[in-house]
């Protein structure tokens, strides 16, 4: 595609335009080459025993291969008209090796025995080279070889046999709702992926796994032009690893929540999303502006996960712990003495945090991680108290472990893996209670759904979340809509503030499909599911400005 | 070898050109070859090389265009590539904004290559590394960098007669230093289009001083406070500014620069009369190509004049409508400044904080253009024209308009991710909560 067309996508941000990675691009195809099947499994074992002799016969201690098929559909649409339909491949392999106790990594689009050799020859080179100024040599937990295995993600609908035209209509007929509810300007856009990866390493595993993530997502702009005002209502959907059965809009995944906001759980439908928020966008432009001050905070899911994904998932990556992000994302409050004292509050006691790699319909759910882990679910905080971080193979030693959490990954076969952010989640709470129940406890408080801004330190203390909707609670009831709120806390403060967890049947999942880090960047999706949760007496400020 | 010369990527792109059979076809071709070196906790992580080249075709009939991408350019890539965007033109809908290649174009001559950039090796990297790394060790420090560099060219050519290339470097580099007690650190960045212009022993010595002087800041009251804001410290900010200066958007009434009523905050004065803001693709500390992606020639184009805002960037389908000629997208910004340097900044201010950079900066409200975001890796307390000691960092909320309309004195230009921004004094400027990380 050509770059100019595809940069900025006006109105579909949070708060202005958002950015489309560059890495997610990989070469223009026609739609239908989407469904070609690719190598088949014999073939890729072939390529990946290719490399992997090599890299044993040059003196790798080690060797992995990520042989890659990402294939990405995106459609974009403003108001009545289709702006870009874009279908891209990327295909290549990726070889990781250990030599003289030294990370080497090189790539190639090469796929051929030739190819790879030459591929495999550069990454051992790049490690003895490096391995000179080495001065911690790489230390591997112990994994299992699993043989030949395959995993799958469990979709219903693959976007890629939906024809374009459906994706299209139904993103026009959202738009179409959005102006005749009074919208002036709506964005819509469709993103799909399927990572079809093939793994192999010396340890004897090769792991065949077909991926599937969607993200319907839209912006509504609703303008005064006599005041000089415009606001924005972006989607309540969150991005999920489903196929295109997530565009159903079954009625038994949907909610009411406070409001009459409508909510969605494991079923998107965009149309009444669209429609409600046209006429929420309206609301919006004449809603009080917040008094400032202390208040009781009821979070929706779709907001808190991003709290969560911020104040939570981020800290416990061991990698920032360690100081290996300082010249980047920065390091983190929750030092290594803060988990080895064992008491150490990070919440109140009814917070459990868990991460989780296997959460059916999540963004992070696979079967295997990038360095051919098998994936599962770990505590991180227990009861409120510290327990845990996120690890692969060659950092768990450095907490005294010695099995990989299973969380390393790439967002191409052209760059090299490292640790990423599995799910991390709030469990729901015990007892039942629904969202109802808790807004007639609250005497002052504001009720916020959906993702809006959002900023944190370096060490992740100090934070600053909008939202996408606010309403007002007072005395147990919900009242009207609210602008110019944001909220700042610490983030122990924050979660040792939390009084009240909804049960069960209010859990949900929030994803970002686009999460940044490392130098060269890389991308990675990942979910958090929670259930409305209270946090009393947090500092709300006031965000609006006369110019 | 990814790097073509004209006469090589002309030759491609005529061969390529001449398999095309639709009403217009227009072809980028971009090649680059770029290397890093990524170091943490005293030692080397990663390092990397990347030969990265691509061609892109973009082929029309009437309103209808399609676009494919290749990697290889032999003969029979080169049609199959074009013969796919024409496949691709006729199948897509009309795309009512579609707008024809450009005609030839006059370009300005372009100065952002440097031969010693291209022929930077991994031992310099290696180098640049030790250069961090071992004084700060010396000093019972941590360095964490990152060194990417890279030598590319673009060139493009359409059916309307419209050739264009360009070579171009660039190194950017980035350190952050942290002190043994965890209480200090300190940062810093530089980037060049000549790497000779690059000495990362000096940029890693002002990176290990401010982690040294940043040990155990203290508290003060978050508040409104008079400011010096080193370049690096505003430059997103004023990149954010700039991004709202979108004619469409204005028109639209959904931008800062709309208008109550109707209409476009074009010709109005928005902040203080002392800023000019500008773009020059020959400036020689800030040079970039001098055309953009789609053909349209950069020139100077001045932005804020005496605090007016003096151009929207209206792209070639918007000017189309509006019945004006189309403004390109900048690729670098300038800021006027003066002569003051930071020293003479701090001497000249009875009471304020100096601030090395702003990080994690996010829209809060896009009406006001009010920003949130915090401070990081250096932030110190001057009194009576001396700074005094480190304060803990802050979170601010503050709209750049407001900043300058605040500005109390302009001092030296430095060049901060191809831009150039002066060290800035601005008054009252908004720290609204304080944070505990270093």
């Amino acid at each position: 595609m050509k770059r100019r067309n595809f940069v900025q996508l006006a109105g579909l941000g949070a708060a202005g335009a958002m950015t489309v990675p560059s890495q997610l691009m990989g070469k223009n195809i026609p739609v239908e080459a989407l469904l070609e099947p690719g190598m088949d499994v014999a073939g890729k074992k072939a390529m990946a025993d290719t490399a992997l002799n090599t890299a044993r016969s040059l003196g790798s201690t080690y060797a992995d291969v990520r042989l890659g098929r990402y294939l990405n559909q995106y459609v974009f649409t403003r108001e009545d008209k289709v702006q870009n339909v874009v279908n891209t491949e990327s295909f290549g392999m990726g070889i990781r090796v250990i030599a003289n106790g030294t990370w080497g990594f090189a790539s190639t689009t090469n796929v051929t025995p030739d190819g790879i050799k030459k591929a495999t020859e550069q990454a051992v080179a790049i490690a003895k080279a490096n391995s000179k100024i080495q001065k911690e040599p790489v230390k591997l937990a112990p994994v299992k070889g699993y043989g030949e295995v395959s995993w799958k993600t469990p979709i219903k609908k693959d976007f890629k046999d939906v024809p374009v035209s459906d994706k299209v209509d139904l993103l026009l007929s959202a738009n179409a709702k959005a102006m005749e509810n009074g919208a002036n300007f709506v964005n819509s856009a469709l993103f799909m992926v399927n990572e079809q990866k093939y793994f192999a390493s010396t340890e004897g595993s090769y792991i065949d796994q077909d991926i599937h993530r969607i993200w319907p997502t839209f912006g509504v702009t609703a303008i005064d032009r006599e005041k000089g005002k415009f606001k924005s209502r972006q989607a309540l959907s969150a991005p999920m690893g489903m196929g295109y059965e997530y565009m159903d809009g079954t009625e038994a995944e949907k909610m009411s929540g406070p409001g009459n906001i409508k909510l969605y759980r494991n079923s998107y439908d965009i149309v009444e999303d669209a429609t409600m928020a046209a006429q929420q966008a309206k609301e919006m432009l004449d809603a009080k502006s917040v008094e400032p001050g202390k208040y009781d905070l009821v979070l929706e899911p779709n907001h808190l996960g991003l709290t969560i994904h911020e104040s939570v998932g981020h800290p416990l990556e061991l990698d920032r712990v360690l100081g290996y992000e300082a010249n980047y994302a920065g390091t983190s409050f929750a030092t290594l003495d803060k988990w080895k004292s064992k008491d150490f509050q990070y919440g109140s006691d009814i917070v459990n945090l868990v991460a989780d790699k296997t959460q059916l319909g999540s963004l992070g759910a696979v079967g295997y991680d990038d360095e051919g882990v098998a994936c599962k679910k770990w505590d991180l905080v227990r009861d409120g108290i510290l327990v845990n971080y996120q690890a692969i193979r060659d950092q768990v030693h450095m907490i005294d472990q010695n099995e990989s959490h299973g969380c390393c990954y790439s967002q191409s076969w052209n760059d090299v893996q490292f640790q990423r952010m599995p799910n991390v989640s709030l469990e729901p709470g015990t007892e039942q209670y629904s969202v109802n129940d808790m807004i007639k406890d609250v005497e002052k408080g504001i009720y916020i759904a959906g993702r809006g801004s959002y900023s944190i330190d370096q060490q992740r203390y100090n934070f600053q979340f909008g939202g996408t909707v606010f309403y007002e609670i007072k005395d147990g009831k919900i009242g009207p809509m609210l602008n110019d709120v944001a909220y700042q806390s610490n983030t122990q403060e924050f979660w040792n503030s939390c009084a009240k967890i909804c049960d069960e049947s209010d859990y949900r999942l929030f994803g970002s499909f686009f999460d940044g880090k490392g130098q060269p960047s890389q991308i990675s999706a990942v979910s958090h599911g929670s259930s409305t949760s209270r946090f009393n007496g947090v500092n709300v400020i006031n965000t609006g400005r006369t110019i | 070898m990814a790097i073509y010369s004209k006469e090589e990527a002309k030759q491609i792109l005529e061969k390529a050109l001449s398999f095309s059979t639709a009403d217009t076809c227009e072809i980028n071709l971009n090649g680059s070859e770029s290397g890093n070196i990524r170091y943490a906790r005293n030692t080397v992580s990663t390092a990397g090389h990347r030969s990265n080249q691509n061609m892109t075709v973009q082929c029309s009939y009437g309103k209808k265009s399609g676009v494919a991408t290749i990697d290889e350019f032999d003969d029979a890539s080169l049609e199959k590539v074009v013969k796919r965007a024409e496949e691709l033109a006729r199948l897509s809908p009309e795309n009512p904004e579609f707008m024809e290649p450009l005609g030839p174009q006059e370009y300005l001559d372009s100065n952002t290559y440097s031969e010693s950039t291209s022929k930077i090796t991994p031992e310099f990297r290696a180098k640049v590394a030790s250069s961090s790394i071992e004084p700060a060790a010396a000093k019972d420090v941590t360095a964490a960098g990152f060194l990417n560099d890279s030598a590319g060219f673009a060139a493009m050519i359409n059916s309307k007669g419209l050739f264009a290339y360009n070579e171009s470097t660039r190194l950017n580099f980035t350190v952050t230093m942290r002190s043994n007690d965890g209480t200090g650190s300190g940062w810093v960045t530089r980037d060049f289009n000549d790497v000779d212009k690059f000495n990362p022993e000096e940029a890693s010595a002002i990176a290990i001083d401010k982690a040294l002087q940043s040990r155990n800041a203290k508290a003060i009251e978050p508040g409104k406070y008079t400011v010096i804001l080193e370049p690096a410290a505003s430059s997103q900010l004023l990149g954010n500014m700039a991004g709202s200066f979108n004619a469409r958007r204005a028109d639209e009434g959904r931008s800062f620069m709309s208008k109550e009523g109707g209409g476009t905050k074009l010709g109005e004065k928005i902040v203080d009369e002392r800023v000019q803001l500008w773009s020059d693709p020959q400036h020689p500390d800030v040079p970039s190509a001098p055309w953009a992606g789609d053909g349209q020639a950069r020139k100077k184009m001045k932005w804020l004049d005496n605090g007016v805002v003096k151009n929207l960037f209206y792209s070639r389908y918007w000017a189309k409508e509006k019945g004006v000629d189309p403004v390109v997208f900048p690729s670098n910004l300038i800021m006027g400044g003066g002569d003051a340097s930071l020293d003479d900044l701090i001497k000249d201010t009875r009471k304020g904080i100096l601030v090395t950079r702003l990080w994690y900066i996010r829209t809060v409200d896009p009406q006001t253009l009010l920003y949130t975001g915090l401070t990081r890796d250096g932030t110190f307390f001057i009194e009576n024209g001396k700074i005094k000691h480190p304060v803990k960092n802050f979170r601010f909320n503050e709209s750049p308009i407001i900043m300058l309309n605040n500005l109390e004195t302009l001092g030296q230009q430095v060049r901060v991710n191809g831009n150039l921004i002066p060290y800035m004094k601005v008054r009252d400027f908004t720290f609204t909560s304080l944070s505990d990380a270093v």
